[in-house]
């Protein structure tokens, strides 16, 4: 029971981290219909943007408030990183669009091993530690010397996820940004029949994914202490599947979709082999392909002539 | 078309002020650029010891930045003022490109030339290099370059010809690979085997035999893997393919009894020339055949291997286009549902691309694991696949000299770049080119797909797209689920 307890309380914090990263690949996929493969290394970019903010801010700046500190690579980083995703939208898929059916996959593909080449050669292969930033833990309960913790820095993941789910959700359903946002979703020619600016629209949703994006990488960096450059691939497939399996191009689907992923890789680790855990989360989304195509919230695929 | 990062003033009447546009676009470019690499350039994060242990702080490296936003700004600001200039009349093209031309007019010529130059290639090289022991490391990059050009032929089938797109690629290699490896190092099999036929029996002919063996056990994978999944769209295919792939090499990884796990397998039986193995004694190919004993026999003869094996992937791939199932596999690359209304069955088609593209992966995998006598998981990661991927891109998506000089260009100016030592002298004594060696494969990978994504060589027809296609991109996007 303990160990439950101790692992739901893991498994939801990982599975913040996802369900955040995973709203990248949902919204991307609902505006323009690819699978923008490189979400998972612009997520690694905006940790190692995080990792030299938070260097610069507490070695050079001194700042010593670690919640000031934590705030400032927070904007940072999301500043950074959008303006990476705008970018590689602008010069990578922008100009694909109306190509034939894989060349923005295709250049996906390439943008994902270019942005992880270099910040491999940018930085170096090796992972880089920093010093643990919120160390102080609450101690829920305590059975037998087996101490189930939440620790300040979950409790911060989670919250901020929730906030931040929470004004996404009004970006995305109350504002005229969020309307167009579903207009291009619906019928792009219609959308820009009416006026709305297709191009701004798809180029906001890249911006707002990638600041997501970045918010996952501030809280991964300061939740495992380390950062490499590989690290945009593993948590890109799971959150890509936490998209799928909450069904993909539905926002509450992809939270509960990275929910799902985070507890399933969590739970998977504790009770049955934590080598296989990577297995694990890829055969689910082999699985949720082959029998669940349309996901757990999504809308069954209707083919179009 | 200009495809950069800001829109050149398109179309702008006469008289504007050029110089003015295109420096505030420059600086606009360099702008971003700075903002792009600024800090993943400009700070290094660098372990520093303390005495205490190492703590992780900054180095700075404002100059390489000030040169990269530099290199930005100007060819940016010399676009602007040539290519992209407004007064300058765009010259549409809807003809074949320079490369397609010259893809045309040297064609019949280009393929026995370089069949030619792939046959005397060994003969060449020991000449040039004044003896077969020095030309050891040219034929090395040969049958590296070769094993590249049937991987990716093999992965054209699947990309190029049938429009799956695979990224799991590797997955079938490391089948192959490992279906010789355990086979031919298994104790049981070398027990039976040398009780029934003799005791160096199985250690000669083990590769022959297990070739076409790994070929179908990795064609089976195929079909394994392909069946569920092959009715999801293009995209989802991408991705459980990278999965399997994963999937494969985490098993390899970790089912320890088995593979060896992350030590891998060792020690795997050589090469043999059809059962006469390559070795200095009576029974060696060298006294057989009344020759002076060189190890550089069996790399010659391991060159001839892959040169024939790659020339088997692409005679079948050529007849294979030619048959029903072929011109299926095209035909479904185009059009998923115009495919299903004229009643063919979409799953078979794919499924047997899918098979035959993986039974080639196999065939390789198997002559890596003889060249090598070694395999590990290291070997097969998600970088093979996108390598190989890359190479079927670039070539031109179904066309089979593109991809062979795709695979040459790319594996061969890898190692060249190695050997470029005045390289070292301008970017310092510490500069890997082989660090860049991935970068420049995804740079190349974008740049081809935004500049002309059917490839370098595309011979083949151009496809007619109606106007209001090419206008509503979503449409194509959301079409022929592949």
């Amino acid at each position: 029971m303990d160990i439950f307890v101790q692992q739901l309380i893991n498994g939801l914090t990982l599975g913040s981290i996802y369900g955040l990263i995973a709203i990248g690949y949902t919204m991307v996929f609902g505006i323009i219909g690819m699978v923008n493969f490189a979400h998972g290394d612009v997520f690694m970019v905006s940790a190692f943007i995080a990792l030299i903010c938070f260097l610069l801010v507490t070695t050079v700046f001194g700042i010593t408030s670690i919640f000031l500190a934590l705030a400032i690579v927070l904007v940072v980083a999301m500043f950074f990183t959008s303006l990476t995703n705008w970018a590689i939208e602008r010069v990578a898929y922008r100009p694909l669009r109306g190509s034939f059916r894989l060349a923005p996959m295709i250049s996906a593909i390439g943008m994902s091993i270019l942005l992880s080449n270099f910040v491999q050669v940018a930085q170096g292969p090796r992972n880089k530690p920093v010093p643990p930033m919120v160390t102080d833990v609450i101690v829920l309960m305590e059975n037998d010397g087996y101490q189930v913790t939440l620790a300040w820095k979950q409790i911060i993941i989670m919250v901020l996820t929730a906030v931040l789910l929470g004004g996404f959700w009004y970006l995305v359903q109350k504002t005229s940004l969020g309307r167009a946002q579903r207009a291009v979703e619906q019928d792009r020619k219609m959308a820009a029949l009416l006026g709305i600016n297709v191009d701004h629209t798809i180029s906001l949703t890249f911006v707002i994914g990638a600041a997501l994006a970045a918010v996952a990488g501030v809280m991964y960096l300061m939740y495992y202490g380390v950062a490499n450059f590989a690290d945009g691939f593993v948590p890109g497939v799971k959150a890509f599947t936490a998209a799928v399996l909450g069904g993909i191009g539905s926002l509450p689907g992809a939270v509960l979709g990275g929910l799902l992923i985070g507890l399933i890789e969590v739970f998977w680790s504790a009770y049955f082999s934590i080598e296989y855990k990577d297995v694990a989360a890829f055969s689910i989304l082999a699985i949720t392909l082959i029998f669940l195509p349309q996901g757990l919230l999504g809308r069954p695929e209707v083919e179009k002539v | 078309m200009a495809t950069g990062i800001a829109d050149s003033a398109a179309g702008a009447p006469a008289g504007q002020n050029v110089l003015g546009d295109a420096l505030k676009d420059a600086f606009f470019a360099g702008l971003i650029t700075l903002g792009l690499i600024g800090p993943l350039v400009g700070f290094q994060t660098v372990a520093i010891d303390t005495g205490a242990g190492s703590v992780l702080g900054l180095a700075y490296r404002p100059v390489t930045v000030a040169i990269m936003v530099g290199i930005v700004f100007i060819g940016r600001l010399i676009l602007n003022l040539t290519i992209w200039s407004p007064n300058r009349v765009a010259k549409t093209r809807s003809g074949p490109t320079v490369f397609d031309r010259i893809g045309t007019a040297a064609g019949p010529a280009v393929k026995p030339l370089l069949l030619a130059f792939a046959i005397g290639f060994p003969f060449l090289a020991t000449l040039m290099m004044g003896g077969m022991t020095q030309a050891r490391y040219l034929l090395d990059v040969g049958i590296l370059i070769l094993t590249y050009v049937m991987l990716g032929w093999g992965l054209n089938i699947v990309v190029g010809l049938a429009g799956l797109l695979d990224l799991g690629y590797v997955a079938f290699y490391a089948v192959g690979a490992y279906t010789y490896a355990l086979l031919a190092t298994s104790e049981p099999v070398t027990h039976f085997f040398g009780g029934l036929l003799g005791e160096t029996f199985w250690a000669n002919w083990a590769f022959w035999i297990c070739l076409p063996v790994a070929g179908l056990f990795a064609g089976l994978w195929g079909m394994i893997l392909g069946f569920p999944v092959l009715r999801l769209r293009g995209d989802y295919l991408a991705i459980v393919t990278l999965a399997f792939g994963e999937i494969i090499r985490l098993v390899l990884i970790n089912w320890v009894d088995f593979t060896g796990g992350g030590a891998g397998i060792a020690s795997i039986p050589r090469a043999t020339f059809f059962g006469i193995p390559f070795t200095a004694g009576e029974d060696g190919f060298a006294a057989r055949f009344g020759l002076e004993f060189s190890p550089m026999h069996r790399i010659i003869f391991l060159y001839f291997v892959i040169l024939a094996l790659a020339l088997i992937t692409a005679f079948a791939t050529v007849r294979l286009r030619k048959l029903p199932v072929g011109r299926a596999w095209e035909a479904l690359r185009e059009d998923e549902i115009a495919c299903r209304s004229l009643g063919i069955n979409t799953t078979n088609v794919k499924l047997s691309a899918f098979a035959t593209g993986a039974m080639f992966g196999g065939f390789a995998g198997c002559f890596f694991a003889v060249r090598a006598g070694f395999v590990s998981p290291e070997s097969f990661t998600f970088d093979i696949s996108a390598m190989i991927l890359a190479i079927v891109v670039l070539g031109g998506m179904g066309s089979q000299i593109g991809v062979a000089v795709a695979a040459a260009v790319m594996m061969g100016g890898m190692e060249a770049l190695r050997n470029l030592d005045f390289l070292k002298q301008v970017f310092g004594q510490d500069f890997d080119p082989a660090l860049y060696r991935m970068l420049i494969f995804g740079f190349a990978m974008v740049s081809i797909m935004v500049w002309k994504p059917r490839g370098l060589v595309s011979t083949r027809e151009p496809t007619i797209f109606l106007k209001e296609r090419k206008a509503v991109s979503g449409d194509l996007v959301k079409e022929g689920h592949g």
